[in-house]
């Protein structure tokens, strides 16, 4: 079954591709030529903005920028291996730790090469409102000449496209990591594989390119989405929650004890998000310049906003103010600070980080017992409220002087509808499909020896 | 030939092997274990669930010793575990029936 499965799924990709190559390397000649006829032309004539990658002479790329934005890369891939690793590892239980460890490594790995051969394609090349073409399959036509030339996305003209799709995978591997979150302790690894692969290719690219690629409708429609507050955090969370639906609770959820089996992993995963979250915000500005600098400064404000709202609520509703909290305060108010984080100023981030931490507090502990999902690791009550509240506030917050751009609430809510809608409703299927064909849980004894040795055959002392 | 359990509170296992050792106990096992009596435990909370968690830690030392031995050394834990606070601890005695050094093969009293 799972060999029918894989290839028909390297046929249809196969099927999609091939017309396309034949179209590529015409598109990259017209456009080469079409730029020095409008330079040649009249003075008055500006040339039209590109609406796909093309050929620059290799002087033309800003060194400055690149190199922040090699760094940017980096840092992103730092957030999910190890930060998102030991953030969710710590939480787990011991005999759980080494299997989801696992589930961010191995979704780092299996999406960079998903990415590589069509969702970068799908989400950054123009195509139609709703999804990108294949053109660049295989990364076909993104190239380097030594000396001479090298393609730029049209997107972001000022670095090599290569640096650009690479830190836009980045994004594309942490977004489905994020999801793992929801069914912690629970999902059999093939069953995994397969959801983030279908998931990567159906849900992440073609929201990205309604929100980022500039041909995309909600791009179109003049949503503002800094770094990835919908693409990414509300996309995941919500994907979590139709997971923890699908999914059912743990075996023994709300009678026996699962407490976090080592909280410094954890503390040590959340700060590596927090610093590596300085490359996915102030790297979206896709330049080393003023607005990169604003947003590592309104990133850290809110960020340190939120962790203190979250403690020193739980400090007055609870009694104590726990390293837990504190940690997963820091993340709400990075996830919030997301999609406002190119938009807003100072003292505004200070509100979404207190908002996000206030909000995500409740979302993760009275909203999840009063509904009773178990979302294991909140990433429906973080990542998903997080984002909402971050992507609402941004409209409400926008600085057309920082930004150049204006917004509303409003027009926000277009964004955050479509992602929540389409985004639980394509996640449900494909779940309920896997479901159906291999089957997404444990059994029960599996799960109450653990997936460590019952998936990986390892276990930690 | 007794086997003298006891079950104590961790701090305390410094006193304790010193007090023995005074006494003139040679050897002893020591073990980390769980439990409670009458000491009630105490509350955790994660994200908002929370857990009652009534096992606390201890120390369980047991030493092998002779028959005359036994006062001196039920005194000597008792007084070096003691706090005056509830969750102090236990000890055990059990009639021992046979000892064997495993390097040499002595038994009996010659093992101790």
């Amino acid at each position: 079954m799972r060999r029918i499965l894989l290839s028909l799924a390297a046929g249809i990709l196969l099927g999609l591709a091939l017309p396309s190559f034949a179209e590529d390397k015409p598109a990259d000649a017209a456009s080469a030529t079409a730029a020095p006829d409008a330079a040649s032309g009249t003075a008055a004539a500006a040339p039209p903005a590109p609406t796909e990658p093309f050929m620059i002479e290799i002087s033309k790329i800003n060194s400055g920028d690149t190199a922040w934005m090699l760094s940017s890369t980096a840092l992103v891939l730092l957030m999910t291996i190890p930060g998102l690793a030991l953030f969710y590892g710590g939480m787990v239980r011991k005999k759980n730790v080494l299997a989801t460890v696992m589930q961010s490594f191995a979704i780092t790995c299996l999406v960079t090469i998903l990415w590589m051969v069509a969702g970068y394609s799908l989400a950054f090349m123009p195509g139609s409102a709703y999804l990108g073409n294949l053109s660049r399959f295989l990364l076909n036509g993104m190239s380097f000449v030594a000396g001479q030339k090298v393609s730029v996305s049209h997107i972001a003209t000022n670095v090599p496209e290569s640096v650009y799709m690479m830190f836009q995978m980045t994004f594309a591997i942490i977004t489905p990591a994020l999801i793992c979150g929801a069914f912690a302790e629970r999902m059999k690894f093939s069953a995994m594989l397969w959801f983030m692969g279908i998931w990567s290719i159906v849900v992440y690219s073609p929201i990205a390119h309604w929100v980022w690629e500039p041909s995309g409708w909600l791009a179109v429609k003049g949503q503002l989405d800094f770094a990835g507050g919908t693409v990414v955090h509300i996309n995941a969370g919500i994907a979590g929650l139709a997971a923890a639906i699908v999914m059912g609770k743990r075996v023994g959820y709300g009678k026996e004890a699962m407490p976090p089996h080592n909280l410094t992993l954890t503390v040590i995963g959340a700060s590596l998000l927090w610093v590596g979250w300085f490359g996915f915000n102030a790297g979206s500005a896709v330049a080393a310049d003023g607005r990169a600098a604003l947003a590592m400064a309104v990133t850290q404000i809110a960020t340190a906003a939120a962790a203190l709202a979250w403690m020193f609520t739980e400090w007055l509703a609870k009694g104590k103010p726990s390293v837990l909290g504190i940690a997963s305060g820091a993340v709400a108010g990075l996830v919030a600070i997301t999609p406002a984080s190119g938009f807003v100023a100072p003292v505004p981030a200070v509100i979404i980080g207190i908002a996000a931490g206030i909000g995500c507090f409740y979302a993760a502990t009275s909203v999840k017992k009063m509904f009773g999902y178990d979302d294991s690791l909140d990433a429906f009550g973080v990542h998903c409220v997080g984002g909402i509240i971050g992507a609402l506030l941004t409209g409400a917050f926008v600085s057309k002087e920082i930004s150049g751009m204006e917004g509303s609430v409003l027009t926000q809510c277009w964004g955050v509808g479509a992602t929540l809608i389409y985004g639980f409703i394509v996640s449900f299927i494909i779940l309920k499909v896997i479901d159906m064909t291999i089957g997404l849980r444990v059994t029960e004894e599996q799960e109450r020896e653990g997936l460590d040795v019952a998936l990986h055959g390892e276990h930690v002392e | 030939m007794k086997l003298v359990t006891a079950v104590i509170k961790p701090f305390k296992l410094d006193e304790v092997r010193a007090a023995l050792s005074e006494v003139g106990v040679q050897g002893i096992t020591v073990t980390e274990v769980k439990g409670f009596g009458r000491q009630k435990g105490h509350t955790e909370l994660y994200r908002g669930a929370e857990y009652v968690v009534d096992f606390l830690p201890k120390v369980k030392l047991e030493v092998a010793i002779q028959d005359e031995l036994l006062d001196r050394v039920l005194d000597a834990i008792q007084k070096s575990a003691n706090t005056g606070k509830i969750g102090d601890g236990k000890i055990f005695v059990f009639d021992l029936k046979q000892i064997i050094r495993i390097r040499t093969g002595e038994t009996g009293a010659e093992a101790l």
